[in-house]
């Protein structure tokens, strides 16, 4: 299958690789995919003073879209509040790195990521 | 492309040897005859020539040139003994063996029995890949009218003990049919010993042309089966259709070559194949797939573990390989072969085949190991599920989110 110029650049470049501490209050962890369909994300975000996402880091095991797409939204989600990362919609992510039909689950999972990273600094924070 | 890949493909297909290529070239401009043709000299020149490469691929496989019969390639082969047995023995028998394993041309045409009224059972294979010989004997049944095993298989390049298998048929009087599009010239085939009735062949995965493959039909006990193509009755009526010399020709030539090489081809291949296995299973979590000793010399099939396969395939892009894993369609099963060995999910989502061949040099494996040790590490770097392995986590026990 031939890529586009854009997954192969995120995937042979990728940006933000790496973690932060789990147990850090400021840091909102999200695991999503599963092994047995060939993809799991893990994207990390640091929060800062307002709520802002001054930071993110993922790691991937996938195909070169699934890496593509959670180095992407690495990107994306920096500068931006929780609300804001929350409407990063997968249609977006697909349409930015021309994902072919067969690879839109891979912008979904890193889609799930996000809101999943979102809830689990929120749910830190709700008590 | 100005950089293309260095080729480990080999079993997808092989490139046509230089010295196939030169003899089917004046079949196709100054002797371009029709071997049906009897009424002239143009005509017999190319019945002479099909009689010939006929002639080379039965001496490959020890059989008698009359018991070849050519068609499009090894999965009309398949589907021709399959289906051609099936409909011709259906009165004494509605039941046949194959394997999970096998290649879709064979599973395919099986599901196909299936919906018209046969019933098949497909068999589990062991660990390695290999048939345990009581599970197949258990499978039988007295209206088993046909089994279909592979000789050596396209994904794991395992090797299948047809010898047994074939006593085991002949004894029940069950049609045993063989793909061994993988095993020319890979494999000794002895068609005069081994019971088997029918055996496919290709000439594209043994350095011939692609779109040329033969059936071979034993005569001796004789079998039978219904034509699946009809027409001018060529091939004694087996399988209708012009004959296309200049394949046959490039067919049998291939296979005369095989013959001759084989012996020492092979040795060269399995000592590259050796030293690439040495080279990328000092890494740690790297695993094997299939049985090693019973396997073809020039297959190697690993899982890197914790590396998706696609995403491994794309990182070696300097190589052409191929993924073990069917992610690349659009299904996101990974390889069913694998699966049915009993790997695990993520072993099976990482694997990579390596098929080496006659072009495959010391410096392709050098620079392939090289480069898989620097790519794995850093897909491994970037792999959520290498991390939880590096800190003792059992992912056996995580809960994840299917999706």
């Amino acid at each position: 299958m031939a890529y586009s110029n854009k997954v192969i650049d995120h995937y042979e470049n990728p940006r933000n690789v790496g973690g932060f501490d789990k147990a850090d209050e400021g840091v909102g962890t999200g695991m999503v995919g599963a092994p047995a369909c060939g993809d799991v994300m893990k994207l990390q975000i640091k929060v800062g003073a307002g709520g802002v996402i001054e930071d993110a880091r993922f790691k991937t095991y996938g195909c070169g879209s699934a890496i593509a797409s959670s180095s992407l939204v690495t990107e994306w989600v920096k500068g931006k509040t929780l609300d804001q990362a929350m409407q990063i919609r997968n249609t977006d992510i697909a349409e930015e790195l021309a994902l072919p039909p067969v690879k839109i689950h891979c912008s979904i999972l890193a889609e799930d990521a996000i809101k999943a990273a979102v809830d689990d600094y929120r749910q830190k924070h709700s008590s | 492309m100005i950089n293309r890949p260095i080729y480990f493909d080999y079993s997808a297909t092989t490139p046509v040897d230089p010295r196939v290529a030169e003899v089917m070239i004046p079949w196709l401009t100054e002797r371009y005859g029709n071997p049906a043709s009897r009424s002239h000299a143009i005509g017999w020149e190319a019945e002479e020539a099909v009689e010939n490469a006929r002639a080379q691929v039965a001496e490959l496989v020890n059989a008698d040139p009359r018991e070849i019969i050519w068609t499009s390639g090894a999965t009309e082969s398949n589907n021709l003994a399959i289906k051609g047995a099936a409909n011709f023995y259906a009165e004494r028998g509605k039941h046949i063996v194959t394997v999970k394993t096998e290649h879709k041309a064979v599973l395919d045409t099986c599901r196909e029995l299936e919906r018209q009224g046969f019933e098949v059972t497909y068999l589990d294979v062991q660990e390695n890949g290999l048939i345990d010989p009581e599970v197949f004997i258990a499978a039988l049944r007295p209206d088993t009218i046909l089994a279909s095993v592979m000789l050596v298989n396209n994904e794991i390049g395992v090797i299948q003990d047809i010898a047994h298998l074939g006593e085991i048929c002949r004894e029940r009087k069950i049609i045993f049919h063989v793909d061994a599009a993988q095993a020319t010239g890979k494999v000794e085939i002895d068609l005069q010993n081994l019971k088997v009735d029918l055996m496919s062949f290709s000439a594209h995965k043994t350095y011939g042309p692609k779109g040329i493959g033969a059936l071979y039909i034993r005569r001796k006990p004789r079998v039978r089966i219904e034509a699946q193509m009809h027409g001018g009755g060529h091939e004694r009526g087996f399988r209708s259709g012009t004959l296309a010399p200049h394949q046959i020709v490039g067919m049998g030539e291939a296979f005369r070559i095989a013959q001759a090489e084989m012996a020492t081809e092979n040795e060269r291949v399995r000592m590259l194949r050796d030293r690439l296995w040495a080279g990328v299973s000092d890494m740690e979590e790297v695993y094997l797939n299939g049985d090693f000793f019973h396997r073809v010399p020039h297959n190697l099939n690993v899982s890197f573990n914790y590396v998706e396969g696609e995403s491994l395939i794309m990182g070696v892009k300097e190589l052409a390989v191929s993924s073990g894993s069917a992610c690349t369609s659009a299904s996101l099963e990974p390889s069913y072969v694998l699966r049915a060995l009993g790997r695990n999910d993520e072993l099976a989502h990482s694997s990579i085949r390596f098929t080496l061949g006659r072009f495959t040099t010391e410096e392709h494996i050098e620079f392939a190991v090289g480069l898989i040790k620097e790519r794995v590490a850093k897909l491994r770097d970037m792999s959520p599920l290498w991390e939880m392995a590096q800190q003792g986590i059992d992912l056996n026990t995580v809960q994840w989110s299917a999706h």
